[in-house]
């Protein structure tokens, strides 16, 4: 009972991780309907950032994780203007694989900058010496990570939504989504609002990448691509474009992963969570909580 | 003498001369030693990734659907291929024969891997299409990891997850789980790329031009209007994929015999989004389109070479400046008045 606890923990905890890249993604994918293939190599900028400015330059995590949601907020609005902005008009697959190239340059600029040997992200979250709390004689652990990781998701979930329900921002983004012409026509800016995507998506990817790297932490230029791939599918998994549905796709999926590792095999867990997201598309094409978009003739 | 002949069939001719003429051109300077030995080596790669492109433009070009697992196809096809090369090696002594029958069953193999996944995956729309062949590449992708063949007197042992296998006098592993195949005896030559570039290319006008490719096209473009008048959705979007996955499978099969080992890990996400870059730069529903892109792009890392480290960054700097370039809409807007100026001045 006490390991099947621990294991739900931890896959909650990996789950978060995945739902907070998630919502970059469906925040990207609900406005600008683009597929930000790049969005998974922001989060290993994120996680070298912040590496470097702790261990390098001896700051404290905290800034650290303020500097790296600065820098991929700022590089993300520089991806999103160099290389999407002139294909608003071009055909979706010109955009992916746009997107595609980005990720790929941004993989490659990290290998020329820092090396493709992994390093290994220090421990931050320590309180009094000890790296967690344990219940039961120590049966059961949880460590700071893992209720940071969980408490991270959760505030972000809640800001989130308060600001795309409640603010004018917030507002204009939501009405971006559901028609730009429409959006354009009512005054709102439509490329300053799908910028502020992109910069909210970058900066979120920022935190996961601190966090990811918490929990696993070995860092390489290729960290942020499985997990990316991964969060991608949770998006598809919770319905993408919802933002809710993003947390729930994204913790289901950790779940599973966590338990197809424990009890069915790790050599197969990934084929176990890829098969998952068949299953549900299957039985609710568009996802837990997507929209069904009538079609009309 | 005048022929009259239609746009499509004058683009088809053309689309066999350039494949026949650049056979014909890389074959007598591989033989005259005028190419590089890296080069030499890339031959029948460069045909492989051909079909594959040619394969893929089939599902993304032709049937409109956008597919991000076509690796997992290819890696079908590579790996029932040397298997079956493995296994064959005596009862088919002449290597030209076996790669045509390890290429058969490579297409078989990924053509049933094809059904299987076309059934549920055609069901769907969109990204969300997308997004399930991605998942299905990475289910073969880690299936073929976890799988583990050997051979003895009494013929094929299979074993999933771990190596079970209790092989019996003078038996062998052939595929050991993540360590794929290796010491694999290279028989693909260029000449068996190219003609199986020809036939991939005779099978893939054959089907377009016929009154299925014309279903599969009006699927493409306004299935809804296709579904009123009475077209099977189903059966030809299923017609299109199977075959696509086939192709792709005799592509892998190809390659896998061309090389000295090969992991499944080969075969991943990358390798599906490389083959999807041929298409998307060749130009959805064009075939030479996609050969020229398949061809300069498999030969510009080699090309980059002297920029060593440098080389894939470059790669990725010249593919986001294509897509923009391509799709500037001032410069295409140059393009086309460029055009019709020409035109004007013919008449």
């Amino acid at each position: 009972m006490l390991t099947f606890l621990n294991h739900l923990i931890s896959g909650i905890s990996l789950g978060s991780v995945y739902a907070i890249i998630a919502l970059g993604y469906t925040m990207v994918y609900g406005i600008a309907k683009m597929l930000n293939f790049a969005h998974g190599d922001v989060i290993m900028v994120g996680a070298y950032v912040c590496f470097f400015m702790v261990s390098s330059f001896g700051l404290h995590p905290i800034i650290g994780i303020l500097l790296a949601m600065v820098v991929c907020t700022l590089l993300g609005i520089v991806i999103e203007r160099l290389a999407y902005k002139p294909l608003r008009q071009a055909p979706s697959l010109a955009v992916l694989i746009t997107a595609i190239g980005m990720s790929y340059f941004l993989q490659n600029a990290a290998q020329l900058l820092w090396t493709s040997n992994y390093k290994m992200f220090p421990a931050f979250f320590t309180f009094g010496g000890k790296n967690g709390v344990s219940f039961f004689d120590g049966r059961l652990n949880l460590s700071w990570t893992t209720i940071v990781t969980i408490l991270a998701c959760l505030v972000i979930m809640v800001v989130l939504t308060l600001f795309t329900d409640k603010t004018k921002l917030g507002k204009a983004m939501r009405a971006c989504s559901e028609d730009k012409g429409a959006a354009q026509l009512m005054g709102i800016n439509v490329n300053t609002t799908i910028s502020v995507t992109f910069a909210i998506g970058s900066a979120l990817a920022a935190v996961a990448g601190v966090l990811l790297c918490s929990a696993y932490p070995t860092l390489m230029p290729t960290t942020g691509s499985m997990p990316g791939i991964k969060a991608f599918t949770a998006a598809v998994f919770g319905g993408i474009g919802s933002i809710p549905g993003a947390l729930l796709g994204g913790i289901l999926l950790g779940i599973i992963e966590i338990f197809a590792k424990a009890y069915i095999s790790t050599q197969v867990s990934d084929a176990i969570v890829f098969a998952v997201l068949i299953i549900v598309l299957l039985v609710k094409p568009t996802g837990l909580l997507g929209k069904q978009i009538r079609e009309k003739v | 003498m005048k022929l009259k002949l239609s746009k499509t069939t004058r683009i088809n001719f053309l689309t066999y001369a350039v494949v026949i003429v650049a056979f014909v051109v890389f074959q007598s300077l591989s033989s005259a030693g005028a190419l590089s030995s890296t080069l030499k080596g890339q031959l029948v790669p460069i045909c492989a990734y051909v079909v594959m492109a040619l394969s893929l433009n089939l599902t993304v070009g032709v049937l409109g659907e956008l597919s991000l697992g076509h690796a997992g196809f290819v890696s079908v096809g590579a790996f029932a291929g040397a298997v079956a090369s493995a296994a064959l090696t005596t009862v088919i002594p002449i290597p030209a024969l076996r790669l045509a029958v390890s290429m058969v069953i490579g297409a078989i193999f990924a053509a049933i891997a094809g059904v299987l996944i076309g059934i549920p995956v055609l069901r769907l729309r969109g990204d969300y299409l997308a997004i399930v062949t991605l998942a299905f590449g990475e289910i073969i992708k880690s299936l073929i990891t976890n799988f583990y063949i050997g051979i003895d007197g009494e013929g094929l042992h299979f074993s999933f997850l771990s190596n079970k296998l209790s092989l019996g006098e003078g038996g062998r592993m052939i595929l050991n789980g993540p360590m794929g195949i290796p010491g694999i005896t290279r028989i693909s030559t260029f000449a068996a790329g190219f003609i199986l570039t020809m036939i991939a290319l005779i099978v893939i006008f054959n089907l377009v031009n016929s009154r299925s490719g014309r279903a599969i096209m009006a699927l493409r473009d306004n299935r809804i209007a296709a579904e009123s008048v009475g077209i099977n959705v189903t059966k030809y979007k299923m017609m299109a994929f199977v075959t696509s996955a086939a192709l792709a499978g005799a592509a892998g099969c190809l390659f896998s015999l061309g090389q000295n080992t090969i992991l499944p890990s080969k075969f991943d996400f990358n390798t599906s989004i490389l083959i999807l870059v041929f298409v998307v730069l060749g130009g959805q529903g064009r075939m030479l389109g996609s050969i020229i892109a398949a061809a300069a792009l498999t030969i510009l890392p080699e090309v980059l070479r002297e920029f060593a480290d440098y080389r894939m960054l470059v790669y990725a700097i010249v593919l986001i400046l294509v897509m923009l370039i391509t799709n500037n809409p001032t410069i295409s807007g140059f393009f086309a008045r460029l055009f019709r100026r020409q035109k004007g001045d013919e008449t």
